[in-house]
């Protein structure tokens, strides 16, 4: 049913969208994938499972949805950080080659490091949030669709409003702008690179909970293809395009929510890396983007 | 009566709402040596990109030789291979490269020889070899850099960065010669030295010389004639005698200057 | 005369000639564990293979290809499924497989090679992905993740490559004929337009270096050569499954090329056996493997992006700003 379909596919996309914002910050200001960030995700969630148990059995549900976010979302900001600092900027000089490399290895090792301290086996994520929903005009919506989809506005719009009315704000479009400029102009080029980690791990961290709350399971591959895909809709929208990461979210949510019907899942994998592949081939821009060349 | 190396015709280009070329005419005669000249942002980097291909013009067309072939939105190393050979405004060398190195590279579209050539170690190979060889170093000499062919481009001092690029784009074995900025940032005995240098290209060599240059010593000194642009557009263009006079050019030099002054002394 | 490199050179020829006369010497006391010893360095040699064809395009074109395990699958499946279905000889086979994955190359170069950097290296991902994938459910074609046995060994005439000792000449003549290969293409106008666009692709052509033509070529004799390693690998193990053929694998392959030096070939070498030995020696800690690669990419970027073998000039090229 295409209703029920177009729901599952915003919910999925609300969760691509958050992701995506995080690849899509970065690479506004560095022109640099950080092929780790589907690593952060992950690790978001799994801080999030690791946040349920340290709270008190008895706790109310409410309370142990909130201190897992925070929780999750400071740790997982702080990881962001330090991967920035201690991978990415010795490289800021180098050519693009170096930090690529460096990103990989930061994934690799950060799925490592969690398959070793939690184990290789699927990890079962607590119900936070209480089960069931409404059924409108014949289509099921659960509580935590609802819930995933207004945090996923909220968030955005939240975000829209910080980077457009606040100084910081500014200073952050200054900065993707041009680096160099705007250190001349008194920006801390380094802090507002740093906060720019800090809120796309956070951004991710939430992604990862919501994932973990709507299917219920995690593991630890699963920031490889999340990660890859949430790159898709962050290309599609128009790489180092707030709006277009955004929009690129939703459409590839509701893409493969409609697709999952049609194709056989074996190849649903190799289908999302072929979306990929047309995409950065075909229309690297975009759909909100803009062409950026080089100058001479 | 000397042929057209180079012609330009109605060359416009913008950048999205800036316009940077406008409907810019002019002709580079064979053998000689003309400047371009203008303030900042008057689009003369962007001029020598649209001839060698880097960018695409909006409209107009750029024209080769005296067989008028139209070379406009060719690609950059088509472009180099008819002849056009360029240095760039912010020295664009292969920092890792030694100097001779750097100057065999460019002999890359010259040479023929294959894969299979080299395996082979077949005669072609080593023919050609040999040449780029030795062409390069004869390259070198013109420029006065033959005792530092072995050190590696990164290391050199300024001003031997600029005459290696010059000697890159030399080895290419080019008609035309586009310069950017060749002087900039040299002292007096560097920027004597490369005027001789440049002069000695068209002397010896035959090449036809596009020059960018601010120095208004160097302009006035080696060129034949000058194109001043401005926001663009063609100002003036003539001899160096004729452009010095004209009160268009001044205006555009000196110009806003000069209505700086004004309101200054306006406002005390 | 640069007697340094000419000194250099000599002791790793006299390196690499004394350990195949070593393994000979020993080989005809039957030393018990040999044999094991023989696999490590047949398999050191296969990955010097494949780490060499990853610097071709990585190392001097510097072009970042995530999915050469592709090339190296594409080689043995085809020597497997030549092998199985017309019972063809590894020395025929190896050549059409070399042949194919350079094909392979060349198609995958041709849309990709426009890209950026960042968005070569995901798409070539996407490609070794979607090849693994492709391999792992053609159930009619490769038999799926079960995968295809009984692949023949090499023969000669009469004479079956079967021994370890055999296999082992083997692949230190491919190794060789990598290295050759490298080098003439190194020393040669080829070469040093490659190193050119690796440092600035439009200074690069406006000295008239066609940059596409020449990424292609980068790409196509990489894949070649890393189909020839895969046909090697076929023949030898007599087995090929998709899991041989994962994303790590291509990344376990950087890692060689990153630690040994990226456009150095001897260094590469020298990765390629350290980092394909040592998790054989290091058995027990076989589940830090990756987490020990991960590291390493992330340290040898940041401290000696050049690699462990020292090149001058590299580190003045990827000196930072």
């Amino acid at each position: 049913m295409l209703l029920q379909q177009l729901v599952n596919g915003i919910t999925l996309g609300g969760v691509y969208a958050l992701i995506a914002l995080g690849y899509t910050m970065v690479y506004g200001i560095l022109e640099f994938i950080n092929f780790a960030h589907g690593e952060i995700f992950m690790v978001g969630a799994y801080i999030g499972l690791l946040s349920v148990g340290i709270l008190p059995e008895g706790s109310p549900p409410f309370l142990k949805l909130l201190f897992c976010f925070a929780f999750s979302c400071s740790l997982t900001g702080i990881l962001g950080v330090l991967v920035e600092r201690v991978a990415y900027r010795p490289l800021r000089g180098a050519p693009r080659l170096a930090p690529l490399i460096s990103a990989i290895g930061v994934s690799i090792f950060l799925q490592n490091v969690v398959m070793l301290v939690a184990g290789s086996e699927n990890k079962v994520f607590p119900q936070l949030f209480p089960s069931g929903g409404v059924r409108i005009s014949g289509v099921d919506i659960s509580y935590i669709q609802i819930f995933i989809i207004s945090l996923s506005f909220a968030i955005m719009i939240a975000l829209h409003l910080f980077i457009t009315k606040t100084r910081i704000g500014t200073a952050m479009r200054a900065t993707a702008q041009g680096m160099e400029v705007a250190s001349l102009m008194g920006i801390d080029v380094d802090r507002i690179i740093s906060l720019v980690f800090l809120i796309g791990s956070i951004l991710g961290a939430v992604a990862g909970i919501m994932v973990g709350m709507y299917y219920g399971i995690i593991k630890y591959t699963m920031g490889y293809i999340a990660g890859l895909k949430a790159f898709t809709a962050a290309v599609f929208g128009g790489i180092g395009n707030m709006p277009g990461a955004m929009v690129g979210g939703f459409a590839i949510g509701i893409l493969e929510s409609l697709g999952a019907g049609y194709i056989s899942s074996d190849y649903k994998d190799a289908f999302a890396f072929l979306i990929l592949i047309a995409v950065l081939i075909l229309r690297p821009s975009g759909i909100m983007g803009e062409r950026v060349s080089e100058k001479v | 009566m000397r042929g057209i190396a180079l012609r330009v015709e109605g060359l416009t280009k913008r950048f999205g709402g800036l316009l940077v070329l406008d409907d810019l005419t002019f002709s580079v005669m064979e053998g000689e040596i003309l400047s371009v000249i203008g303030p900042n942002g008057a689009g003369k980097t962007t001029l020598f990109n649209c001839i060698t291909g880097i960018h695409r013009p909006d409209s107009g067309r750029i024209i080769l030789g005296g067989d008028g072939r139209d070379i406009t939105g060719l690609k950059p190393h088509e472009i180099a291979r008819m002849g056009i050979a360029r240095t760039f405004q912010n020295i664009r060398l292969f920092w890792g490269m030694t100097v001779l190195e750097n100057v065999m590279v460019a002999r890359h579209s010259l040479n023929t020889y294959g894969i299979l050539d080299s395996i082979l170690f077949l005669p072609r190979f080593l023919r050609e070899e040999r040449r780029v060889l030795e062409r390069s170093m004869e390259i070198l000499e013109i420029v006065g850099l033959s005792g530092v062919a072995d050190e590696i481009a990164g290391n050199l001092p300024y001003g031997d960065r600029k005459k290696l690029e010059i000697a890159r784009a030399l080895a290419t074995e080019p008609k035309m010669l586009l310069l950017d900025e060749p002087t900039a940032g040299m002292n007096p005995v560097e920027t004597s030295d490369a005027m001789s240098i440049i002069e000695r290209l068209r002397r010896d060599f035959g090449i036809t010389i596009l020059l960018i240059e601010h120095d208004m010593n160097v302009v006035m000194g080696i060129s034949d004639r000058i194109v001043v642009l401005d926001y663009g557009k063609k100002i003036a263009e003539g001899r160096p005698e004729e452009v010095r006079e004209d009160p268009r050019v001044l205006e555009a030099y000196l110009g806003k200057a000069v209505e700086l002054k004004k309101e200054h002394v306006k406002g005390t | 005369m640069n007697w340094v490199g000419i000194i250099r050179r000599f002791w790793a020829f006299a390196l690499a000639i004394s350990i195949p006369l070593i393994f000979l010497f020993l080989s005809s006391f039957g030393i018990l564990g040999f044999d094991y010893l023989l696999h490590i360095a047949i398999l050191c040699g296969i990955y010097v293979i494949l780490s060499v064809s990853l610097d071709i395009i990585v190392g001097m074109a510097g072009l970042l290809n995530l999915g050469h395990v592709a090339f190296y699958a594409i080689g043995a499946y085809i020597t497997a499924l030549l092998s199985l279905h017309f019972g063809m000889n590894f020395f025929i086979s190896a050549l059409i497989s070399a042949a194919a994955s350079g094909i392979c190359g060349l198609l995958l170069g041709i849309p990709a090679l426009r890209l950026r950097g960042d968005y070569l290296a995901i798409v070539t991902l996407g490609f070794g992905e979607i090849l693994r994938i492709t391999l792992n459910n053609w159930d009619s074609l490769t038999n799926g993740p079960r995968g295809l046995t009984g692949i023949r060994h090499p023969s000669i005439g009469g004479f079956v490559i079967e021994r370890p000792l055999h296999f082992y000449y083997l692949v230190l003549l491919l190794v060789a004929v990598s290295i050759a290969l490298y080098w003439r293409i190194e020393r040669t106008r080829m070469g040093r337009a490659l190193v050119a666009i690796r440092e600035d692709e439009i200074a690069a052509a406006s000295v008239g270096i066609d940059v596409t033509k020449l990424k292609l070529f980068a790409f196509w004799i990489g894949a070649s050569l890393a189909g020839l390693a895969g046909s090697f690998f076929a023949s030898w193990t007599g087995f090929v499954s998709p899991d041989s053929f994962t994303f790590m694998e291509s990344v376990l392959i950087l890692c060689m090329v990153v630690l040994g030096g990226m456009g150095n070939v001897l260094g590469v070498c020298v990765g390629a056996i350290v980092l394909s030995s040592l998790p054989e020696i290091l058995r027990e800690f076989r589940d830090y493997r990756m987490l020990f690669f991960g590291l390493l990419l992330i340290v040898m970027l940041a401290f000696r992006p050049e690699g462990i073998v020292k090149s001058k000039r590299r580190a003045m090229e990827l000196k930072r700003g």
